[in-house]
């Protein structure tokens, strides 16, 4: 099975709550919301897809929604997957991932802190870069450019 | 070279025990002499052993140790003792980007350096904040505390950092005891904005 297979038996699976949008040179996948943590269990339990490891995960501000991106790679059979999931910019949440990956925890923690976005069911989802005072999420098209924290020392 | 104008008066409040005897000294017939002397006498002392604090921050860091290493043998300056602790340490080389989270510490760290003590700032992001005018970059480590030389590149080559370790020595050597003493702490000022 190769990757254009994958993504058929994907969008055949969870028919209109997938969506394949680009092949070529990566295998790019847009989920719904709620069906990304079934859509994990599936590639990393699946023999054929075995996708066992997270590679990363981090988020894009499109204005009009943000766009929470995984990948993912199978080390036993050499290939890897985009994930895509949209979600609102003004109640940006999507089910953690720690459940399937313990190492998403991380990954979480920095898109949270950086992007707002907020991780149903992470057991810790606090701020891992930033001091925790912080205030906003500095990656987002909407943090002004020229603001800087008030100095304590 | 030259205390920037914000931290002006920031080393001359208190000219410390030996300061204020040597100004008596000074008034004495013929003392001048004796004051002079042992101006050059201790200034000399401080130069050739100015031992840096082990303060890398970022990739300047790297030219820092290469300068510590055995080819630009920096221990004939006498600064070749990079010390843990900021008790033992005389000149804080802050190598690297000093970003707002480590910018508490970084103050910290120059309040526990026991005075007579001097700041190199050792690259574009500790001179100037560098490329980074971002959310997260401190714009200068003199926003932090006083800085004696600047070092600019990205990063200096060891012959830089040299370079300004002996201009801080011309430093030290003008300096005289009964002017500059211990450091006086001015208050938290809150500034904000880069």
């Amino acid at each position: 099975m190769n990757l254009c297979e994958i993504g058929r038996e994907l969008e055949r699976r969870y028919d209109g709550l997938v969506r394949v949008v680009q092949e070529n040179p990566d295998l790019v996948v847009e989920v719904a919301r709620e069906k990304l943590l079934e859509v994990c269990r599936f590639l990393k339990d699946t023999p054929d897809f075995e996708f066992n490891f997270l590679i990363f995960i981090t988020a894009v501000d499109r204005v009009d929604y943000l766009e929470v991106v995984y990948c993912l790679r199978s080390m036993s059979n050499f290939r890897q997957i985009m994930l895509k999931v949209q979600v609102p910019a003004d109640n940006p949440e999507v089910p953690s991932l720690t459940g399937i990956w313990p190492a998403a925890g991380f990954d979480e923690r920095e898109t949270y802190d950086l992007l707002g976005v907020r991780f149903s069911g992470h057991p810790d989802l606090t701020r891992i870069l930033l001091p925790d005072d912080w205030e906003g999420h500095p990656l987002r098209k909407s943090y002004p450019v020229d603001k800087r924290p008030v100095r304590t020392y | 070279m030259g205390v920037d104008d914000r931290w002006k008066g920031y080393h001359e409040t208190d000219p410390g025990p030996l300061g204020n005897l040597l100004t008596k000294v000074a008034d004495l017939p013929g003392g001048q002499v004796l004051v002079g002397a042992a101006d050059a006498l201790v200034d000399w002392g401080r130069k050739c052993s100015i031992w840096p604090l082990t303060f890398g921050l970022a990739c300047c860091a790297i030219e820092m140790m290469s300068t510590g290493a055995s080819r630009y043998d920096i221990d004939r300056f006498g600064s070749g003792v990079f010390r843990p602790s900021p008790r033992h340490a005389d000149v804080m080389l802050v190598a690297g980007t000093i970003t707002y989270k480590m910018a508490p510490r970084v103050r910290r760290l120059y309040e526990q350096m026991p005075a007579p003590k001097w700041v190199i700032a050792y690259g574009n992001c500790a001179c100037s904040g560098g490329p980074f005018n971002t959310y997260s970059v401190v714009q200068g480590m003199d926003e932090i505390a006083p800085v004696d030389v600047y070092i600019p590149g990205c990063p200096p080559r060891p012959e830089a950092l040299l370079y300004g370790l002996m201009k801080l020595q011309d430093k030290i050597m003008a300096e005289s005891l009964t002017r500059k003493g211990v450091p006086v702490l001015e208050p938290v000022r809150d500034r904000q904005g880069a």
